[in-house]
């Protein structure tokens, strides 16, 4: 085994010449428990805890660009939480203090697992992913970076470079259902992003299907159905059928942690919250003074 | 400049708490709680889950709390790494913060109890004076299956009010 601990992309890329068969490492979270449980033993190693280029992050006009390499303790700083709002909630759900000065966005990518927290948010942000090789560099759509559980379109010597993101885009709400508030992996997750600019709803699922799934029919007929110039909902029976959508959108399975039923309730629920917070949050009242939103 | 580690079985060197150590023959795939415990003599971080479930291997790398069995050793060449043993001023010294989970029966079996100490000497350090629900999201990553928590809690709260005095 070979461990690489590159300073810069460049020699990043110089590992992966030498050892093309090198598996990335960035926070550990996920890879360190398959090494320690003798699931793996990589030929090589590309430690990317260093690389300079996937540090920190920068608005660009009306972008957040994020390095791959930022933590979800970095997402929750004040800034950022700002300008990404739902990736904040979502940071917070993962893990422990622990994990999450170590786990990073590049890193929960990678990993592409279903349950990952940050990827509904990254769907309903419609996020570019960036990824580059010696080649060059590509961007791709979540939907066209993780096609599958813990499957990636990633090529051989490709590093998942940067995420961009719009800033401060509309409202943005996320909910995760787990067994503890601490240290879960989500049962079922949700973003829901609503563009009051744009006048249009983007609803993600997580955690309920192999990859993210977008609720696009509960996205489109809710976004149809809000009075945009008042930002509220004028038939609130229209909640029930942007909820049974939702859950018709999902696909979930049965699994150790939970069942597939239980699952599809779960992604209603947490979306029809999200859309109640979401909207009462613009009319000067709490989540909880909106009738619907229990 | 970026370091490249080859071969089998290498040498190399880790800082930890403030001293060199050097860490020889070693498998590259350890993680830093192991290369702590088994080649540096310093048993203080415990294993128990190895997945970074419970916390028990806290330490801290370049002042981030983190569990060190998620870390690859040989990946923390050149990161300042504080470990339980390195928080307290002397070899037969308590910290702060040990005294006051001794004082308040923070610790039963007493196997999470580094953990927890390195935790709350993290949390204390960024956040003097945190709230009770703060403390708890603190901890949340640690766990201890002897105390119920309730004189853990107590603990940090008597730490904290010692270090305001």
């Amino acid at each position: 085994m070979t461990v690489f601990v590159p300073a810069c992309l460049e020699e990043a890329f110089d590992a992966f010449d030498k050892c093309p068969d090198a598996q990335l490492l960035a926070g550990g979270t996920d890879f360190m428990v398959e090494v320690n449980f003798a699931l793996r033993r990589p030929p090589a190693v590309v430690c990317l805890r260093k690389v300079e280029e996937l540090k920190g992050w920068r608005l660009e006009h009306a972008e957040v660009v994020l390095g791959a390499g930022i933590t979800y303790a970095e997402l929750m700083g004040p800034q950022l939480s700002d300008l990404l709002p739902g990736l904040a909630q979502a940071s917070r759900t993962v893990g422990s203090p622990q994990i999450r000065n170590a786990g990073t966005l590049g890193g929960n990518l990678g990993t592409a697992s279903p349950a990952g927290d940050s990827l509904p948010v990254l769907a309903a942000l419609d996020a570019r992913i960036v990824v580059a090789s010696k080649k060059g560099r590509r961007s791709l759509g979540l939907d066209e970076l993780i096609i599958g559980p813990k499957r990636t379109t990633l090529g051989p010597g490709e590093v998942i470079v940067e995420v961009r993101v719009p800033a401060a885009l509309g409202s943005q709400e996320f909910l995760k259902v787990g067994t503890r508030n601490a240290m879960v992996i989500a049962v079922a997750n949700v973003a829901l992003v609503v563009d009051w600019a744009g006048q249009s709803v983007r609803c993600a699922l997580g955690s309920v299907g192999p990859v993210v799934i977008r609720a696009r029919d509960a996205e489109e007929f809710i976004s149809s159905r809000i009075d945009w110039a008042r930002r509220t909902l004028t038939d609130e029976g229209d909640v029930a059928e942007f909820t049974a959508l939702v859950r018709s959108a999902a696909r979930p399975i049965d699994d150790h942690r939970s069942t597939a039923d239980y699952r599809r309730h779960a992604v209603g629920v947490c979306a029809q919250r999200a859309l109640g917070r979401v909207l009462a949050d613009h009319n000067g009242g709490t989540w909880e003074q909106t009738s619907w939103a229990s | 400049m970026g370091a490249d580690i080859v071969g089998e079985l290498i040498d190399y060197q880790l800082r930890v708490n403030g001293h060199e150590h050097d860490v020889a023959e070693a498998w590259l795939g350890e993680n830093l709680l192991y290369v702590l415990r088994e080649r540096l003599g310093l048993p203080g971080s415990k294993n128990a889950c190895e997945q970074g479930e419970c916390g028990s291997c806290s330490v801290l790398m370049d002042g981030k709390l983190v569990c060190s069995c998620m870390v690859l050793a040989a990946s923390a060449v050149g990161a300042d790494i504080v470990t339980v043993e390195g928080l307290s001023a002397g070899e037969n010294e308590l910290s702060d913060v040990q005294a006051a989970f001794l004082a308040e029966g923070g610790v039963q079996c007493g196997f999470c109890t580094p953990g927890f100490v390195v935790s709350v000497h993290d949390l204390l350090e960024h956040n003097p004076d945190p709230t009770e629900l703060e403390v708890r999201e603190a901890v949340s990553g640690n766990l201890c299956r002897c105390t119920g928590y309730g004189r853990i809690l107590a603990a940090v709260r008597a730490a904290q009010e010692t270090r305001q005095e």
